[in-house]
């Protein structure tokens, strides 16, 4: 019997060599799924703005073209021939190969502050997500692993937080807060506070589920302390609630962010023309449609639960306008009902046009005006 | 009836926090609306200490006594239905917001009650159908729902919106033809306010009722899993019933869940309200701010609060009603 000893000492062991350990998880795997792609490339590209936009902006995002700046246009029903004086506004500019986007009613170059404020609406949004995600994890994890007295406590204070709506308790802080308008890191905070409740409880829930579990058990038998068992048995183990919680804390901040940015109550990032009218860019509906467009675009671009939006700086702030606001409230306290909206037309809301037939035949003459007096 | 109880303390206690909130808010943070007012009456004229004592009262705000006295008056004043004096429009907040108040519900009722029962039934359907081309549909409700509500207005203005450039089939303006009707139970009046609130109410709907259909199509997909339903098809039931045996459980978590809904419609609304000039109480709440009407500001906030806890108590109530085991435990 001869034993083939060539094929034992030359044949290598066959099979699949085994993988080292370590490669899996010191090699961060990519992801595959196209969704998560898309995603993380949407989301890189408004990173990159958010560093870079405010170098690569075209024009300074406040700065007024005055050369193209457009005349104001009288309001209808107002000057001569009728018994209101004469009100004017001012008219943004369209789309252009000048102004991409078109302009504000300042004549402000729309796509140089969608540029320079995306950096603010990220910094914002990602920074309160923070702040709520400790608060909530805190609030939660304790909740649901003392139990008792703490949880029915804190749980009360979630389930208050969460019964009082959001929006209406942040316009009232960020109103009364004292330079809210001018300090993100106030408004992220401001924001924090109101939307960390609804993780805190799915936390807690969680929490109250893994607290009688055998490994818990087994690490409360063995000694362990209160805080190590928190932090190292449980905690771990919420990370995929808490991380998607993230996300969309993150969304609901840039949500917040932006609705109380339409408001005038959260300061433009890029500074803001003061003294001037409050007029919002979006305000006129003649106006830059492609503006709107980029903004769906952005807005609807929604990843793992993540949006960006960069309109926030087209709104000047309020506080910087109050100035410009004052003698128009007072004004308009005199004027009666019926007619004050002529008095707020301008420099309410770019809905205020008139609806009646003469203001729309008004408007169109206007439109005229308009594009004669830009050529 | 302890399960109840136990939401209306919730509730009651939420309230207490928004009184306290906006009683502290002015009194605690430095610059005053004393302070602002009376830079306001100097500008017109000399206000002297009597002026300034004036403002003070007016405002609800005597510094003279200490805070603790200040609250409880201020707590006072509330159950008697006293929320101060708005110096903009020179009334009673109570009073304005009183006026404002039935366009703000009546939109927010019909909106919150349409896109809930929308959503439910397209949500049901495309969880039945799954698979098919009902799948279409998630891309747009995912859409919608992603879309700020105030966005989602200003895009339906534009398009739709008489005081838009393109279709101007709506009114998108004001609650009603402030021109060619007077408030009162005419014909044209009430056509009229019908016709100026299709747009907002369209908006909040629209944007709404995505997230309820996303919602109820997964709490149906889930329940569908259940062995009831299996059972149910076993026995040979139309498949009507089955959808309905599904459709009724699915709800359930979706009303449990009710609150965070709500909380976001009237968010959501009040910035509608704004952009349509709608002379709701989010508009008012707009116009208080850009006049620095604090004491306007902070009625509508309370008011506001009051609203959704009293919504919130209506869907606790509700979701008892609809769930034997919280009957039981209740």
């Amino acid at each position: 019997m001869t034993i083939d000893t060539t094929t034992l000492s030359q044949t290598p062991a066959t099979g699949p060599t085994p993988e080292p350990i370590f490669q899996r998880t010191a090699i961060l795997r990519l992801p595959r799924s196209p969704k998560v792609i898309a995603g993380l490339v949407i989301l890189a590209v408004f990173g990159v703005v958010a560093i870079i936009g405010r170098w690569i902006a075209p024009y300074s995002p406040n700065a007024t073209d005055t050369q193209n700046w457009v005349q104001r246009v009288l309001v209808p029903g107002t000057g001569e021939g009728t018994p209101f004086p004469a009100n004017y506004y001012p008219l943004p500019l369209p789309p252009s190969a000048a102004h991409w986007l078109g302009t504000s009613v300042f004549a402000q170059d729309v796509f140089s502050q969608l540029l320079a404020s995306t950096q603010a609406t990220l910094f914002v949004g990602l920074l309160a997500a923070s702040i709520a995600t400790v608060l909530s994890v805190v609030i939660g994890v304790s909740a649901g692993y003392f139990g008792g007295g703490t949880d029915e406590g804190l749980s009360l204070l979630s389930n208050v937080f969460l019964a009082i709506p959001a929006l209406p308790l942040l316009i009232v802080l960020a109103d009364y807060v004292p330079r809210a308008g001018s300090s993100i890191l106030l408004v992220a905070a401001i924001i924090a506070v109101t939307t960390w409740a609804y993780t805190s409880r799915t936390l807690r829930a969680q929490t109250l589920s893994l607290r009688n579990r055998d490994f818990v058990e087994a690490a409360r038998v063995s000694g362990e302390g209160r805080l190590r068992i928190i932090l190292v048995e449980v905690l771990p183990n919420l990370i995929p609630i808490v991380a998607a919680s993230f996300l969309f804390t993150t969304l609901t901040a840039m949500y917040a962010y932006v609705a109380i940015a339409f408001l005038g109550l959260a300061g433009a990032p890029t500074g803001s023309p003061a003294g001037l009218w409050n007029y919002p860019a979006f305000a006129w509906p003649s106006s830059a449609p492609a503006w709107r467009c980029s903004t769906s675009a952005s807005t609807s671009s929604s990843i793992p639960g993540f949006e960006r939006r960069g309109f926030r700086a087209v709104r000047p702030s309020r506080r910087a306008s109050r100035r410009g606001r004052h003698w128009a409230s007072r004004r308009s306290w005199a004027i009666d009902q019926r007619t004050r909206h002529l008095e707020w037309a301008p420099n309410r809301m770019w809905c205020s046009r008139s609806t009646d037939s003469a203001s729309t035949t008004a408007m169109a003459t206007m439109r005229s005006t308009r594009s004669s007096t830009v050529t | 009836m302890g399960a109840l109880l136990r939401r209306l303390g919730v509730y009651i206690l939420a309230a207490w926090v928004a009184l306290t909130v906006s009683f502290l808010l002015p009194r605690v943070v430095p610059g005053n609306p004393v302070a602002g007012a009376v830079a306001r009456a100097s500008q017109s004229g000399n206000c002297n200490a009597g002026c300034i004592k004036a403002i003070e009262e007016q405002l609800g705000f005597d510094v003279h006594k200490s805070l603790w006295d200040q609250y409880v008056q201020y707590l006072g004043n509330l159950a008697h239905g006293d929320l101060g004096h708005s110096w903009s429009e020179n009334a009673p907040v109570g009073s304005l917001i009183l006026s404002y108040l039935p366009w703000t519900l009546v939109l927010l009722g019909i909106a919150t009650t349409v896109s809930f029962l929308g959503g439910s039934v397209v949500g049901t359907l495309i969880a039945w159908r799954r698979g098919t081309w009902a799948d279409w549909l998630i891309p747009f409700a995912t859409f919608f729902q992603a879309l700020p509500y105030f966005f989602l207005g200003i895009v339906l203005v534009l398009v739709f919106g008489q005081t838009g450039t393109m279709l101007k089939w709506f009114q998108s303006l004001f609650g009603y033809d402030i021109y060619a009707t007077t408030p009162g139970f005419t014909v044209s009046y009430v056509e009229s306010v019908f016709g100026h609130a299709i747009l907002p109410a369209t908006t909040v709907i629209l944007a709404s009722m995505a997230g309820f259909i996303l919602s109820i199509r997964n709490q149906v997909i889930t329940t569908m899993d259940e062995d009831f339903v299996l059972v149910a098809q076993a026995k040979g039931l139309p498949t009507r019933t089955v959808i309905w045996y599904a459709a009724r459980n699915a709800l359930l978590p979706v009303v449990a869940n009710f609150t965070i809904a709500i909380s976001l419609i009237v968010g959501g609304q009040i910035l509608v309200e704004i952009v349509f000039n709608y002379p709701g109480i989010g508009f008012h709440l707009y116009d208080a701010l850009s006049k620095l009407d604090y004491t306007l500001v902070q009625g509508i906030f309370v008011v506001i609060t009051l609203v959704v806890l009293a919504a919130n108590l209506l869907a606790d109530v509700v979701y008892v009603m609809l769930d034997p085991r919280a009957r039981q435990a209740a």
